[in-house]
């Protein structure tokens, strides 16, 4: 018996998601869910793992912080410390409130850049990059779920269609 | 659900706080001296090893007054004006240059004497300023129709009731000080004010009649509104009727229109005017900012309380986690004031302001970055997180360290221009702490007993209690 894969087109997001939980409670794999727009509590459903950006954010906030500090300091401290209007050049700490600014600036410019990177690297998001789109009306009001048949063909597709699936298409691996 | 039944636990701790807290009070007015020659033993007898009393035991013209080059007209100092081409005019202690040592003993008499009315008056202020921080966070809540935070307006509403005895506490202190019990605000001495030509320019603004029909002003604009919402949202627990809700929209919308102002010059008449040659464009919002977390901490407090105690079973981890954030945002909006007030004065170093962070640099330096670290550092690691600002033990402790940081805050405002460097945490200060403790619980707690817990007929009560942040468990 070979296995089959499953394009389900749904029209509402309630109906989708319901769908979804029925799907992950049959053990049914889904390779991927469409959606026009993010579907609150579709992740949860799908029981996807949450996602670390955050954490990576933090860990490029705190790079972003250090090479501030290490270059205000060799520049204004370290390499030519000048008198410039009267302003401590003495140590760094003494002359740090005048490079707070430069700091912070610098902390949320590595941190929301590099995540923003990190984020098209792991969603594979670039220009010129192909769409991987199986229906182009997911991107206007069609929700479509991306599934393997599971052990029975028609048990499955008999329980899709009294979800409310609008169609069902058999796809080629 | 039931109704918060006023416990004999919390009765008892309020009331033992309210005793430790006077007899530490007691304790603070006793040692403070009454004459210029007991503050001469006081300072006589005090360890010349410990750091912030061995600048003024010795030689005074080593002191933080004369360390600059300039004389930046410091408050209070009356006897280090001495040769110097600019005098900013603080004349205001009597003879200046000529009898050095009988300026420098009555300038710490009157530092020391001070003291005990200056740690109570830090407290009396903090607590205040707690309720009016909640209060404007509820106002806020009204007028934004918030839908998360109805279930927490009864918490709100009885911290809120603490402002009227709140308010009256420090206007019983001021009119102390305008009696001269006590040299807290320096402009309310004539003669001082004959002397001093900055404060003498700033009479229109800073004399005692105008200065109380002001606070008068506020604490009725204040208490009124508090009074009138408090009453209308108990009126809507019986009431369906959507005109309640309306108008307390539109009190709210309004109130804070008449908070903003009132609140800035609060701040300007009863902690900037504590420094009359001393000036800050934002210090209205600095303070703001700092009422407004501490507020947003004490209500996040109650409200683990309550629930702990099973008051409250429709709060659940989606509002706690609202609190947090609220806690994590606004402290670091104070730290941008702090830092925005601190950095411009740093940075320009005009003599005439920068004598406010030179004092508190010099005899405050721990309390005054300590409370950085308190109120800042501390708070953005630790409810960075978004799992740690739902578990409760988190949020209590980052509350109890936002309170004590904030505590500090209001401490830095005050002290350095009252007591200068005689500052301690002695008995007068702790025992100021934990007096309005003592009350602030006992006032809270037994209003919170008085009504139903959950405002039951406001429109958004069902959105509340079914809140859920979508990113939470």
């Amino acid at each position: 018996m070979s296995l089959k894969r499953l394009h389900v087109l749904f029209d509402d997001d309630d109906i989708l998601l319901d769908a979804v939980k029925e799907i992950v409670k049959s053990k049914i794999y889904i390779h991927e869910v469409y959606t026009p727009f993010p579907v609150h509590g579709l992740d949860k459903a799908m029981k996807l793992k949450p996602t670390n950006i955050s954490i990576a954010t933090f860990i490029y906030g705190c790079i972003g912080f250090t090479v501030s500090i290490l270059m205000i300091n060799y520049i204004m401290i370290v390499d030519w410390p000048q008198d410039i209007g009267g302003k401590p050049s003495f140590s760094y700490i003494e002359n740090m409130p005048s490079f707070v600014p430069i700091m912070f600036e610098l902390t949320v410019f590595f941190a929301a850049h590099l995540m923003v990177i990190t984020f098209y690297l792991r969603s594979k998001l670039w220009p010129f990059k192909e769409a991987e789109n199986p229906d182009p009306s997911t991107t206007d009001d069609k929700f479509l779920i991306d599934m393997d048949s599971g052990s029975n063909l028609s048990k499955t597709k008999s329980m899709l269609k009294k979800m409310g699936a609008i169609s069902i298409k058999e796809v080629k691996e | 659900m039931t109704d918060y039944k006023f416990s004999t636990q919390i009765k008892r701790l309020s009331i033992a706080l309210i005793i430790i807290g006077a007899v530490g009070i007691a304790f603070g007015f006793y040692s403070a001296p009454s004459n210029v020659e007991e503050a001469k033993e006081i300072v006589a007898s005090m360890s010349h090893g410990d750091g912030h009393g061995d600048s003024h035991g010795g030689d005074h013209g080593a002191g933080h007054g004369d360390g600059h080059g300039e004389d930046y007209g410091d408050s209070h100092e009356g006897d280090h004006g001495a040769g110097h081409g600019e005098d900013y005019g603080d004349s205001h202690e009597g003879d200046h240059g000529a009898g050095h040592e009988y300026d420098h003993d009555k300038h710490v008499f009157n530092q020391l004497h001070n003291k005990p009315w200056a740690a109570i008056y830090v407290p009396a202020l903090f607590f205040m300023m707690i309720s009016l921080g909640v209060l404007a966070f509820y106002a806020i809540q009204r007028a934004a129709q918030a839908g998360w935070s109805i279930v927490l307006y009864r918490i709100m509403e009885g911290i809120t009731s603490y402002l009227l005895p709140g308010c009256i506490f420090v206007i019983i202190i001021l009119v102390f000080s305008a009696l001269k019990f006590n040299h807290l605000f320096i402009w309310m001495d004539p003669e001082v004010v004959a002397h001093d030509e900055i404060i003498r320019n700033k009479v229109g603004y800073l004399n005692t009649p105008f200065f109380f029909a002001r606070a008068i002003v506020y604490i009725t604009g204040w208490v009124l509104y508090r009074n009138i919402t408090r009453r209308l949202s108990l009126e809507q627990d019986n009431n369906n009727d959507i005109s309640i809700h309306k108008k307390l929209f539109r009190f709210s919308a309004g109130f804070l229109v008449f908070f903003l102002i009132s609140e800035s010059m609060m701040s300007w008449d009863w902690i900037m005017s504590i420094d009359p040659h001393w000036f800050s464009t934002l210090f209205g919002w600095y303070v703001f900012a700092g009422m407004f977390v501490s507020g947003i901490t004490t209500i996040a407090l109650i409200t683990i309380y309550l629930k702990s105690q099973n008051y409250l079973s429709f709060v659940n981890h989606s509002h706690i986690h609202d609190l947090g954030k609220f806690m994590f945002g606004v402290s670091v909006f104070w730290a941008y004031l702090w830092f925005s007030q601190f950095m411009l004065i740093w940075y320009s170093n005009i003599p005439e302001e920068v004598t406010y962070f030179i004092t508190r640099i010099e005899d405050y330096n721990f309390l005054f970055f300590g409370m950085v670290v308190l109120n800042l550092i501390f708070p953005l690691i630790v409810l960075m997180n978004s799992d740690f600002k739902k578990t409760n033990f988190i949020v209590i402790l980052t509350g109890i360290v936002i309170i004590i940081g904030h505590y500090i805050d209001v401490y830095n405002m005050i002290m350095p221009s009252a007591v200068g460097d005689m500052w301690s945490f002695g008995p007068g200060e702790i025992g100021g702490f934990l007096f309005f403790l003592g009350i602030f619980i006992y006032v809270v707690f037994k209003e919170i007993s008085k009504a139903p817990i959950l405002a039951k007929g406001d429109p958004y009560i069902d959105e509340s209690k079914t809140y859920q942040y979508y990113n939470l468990d």
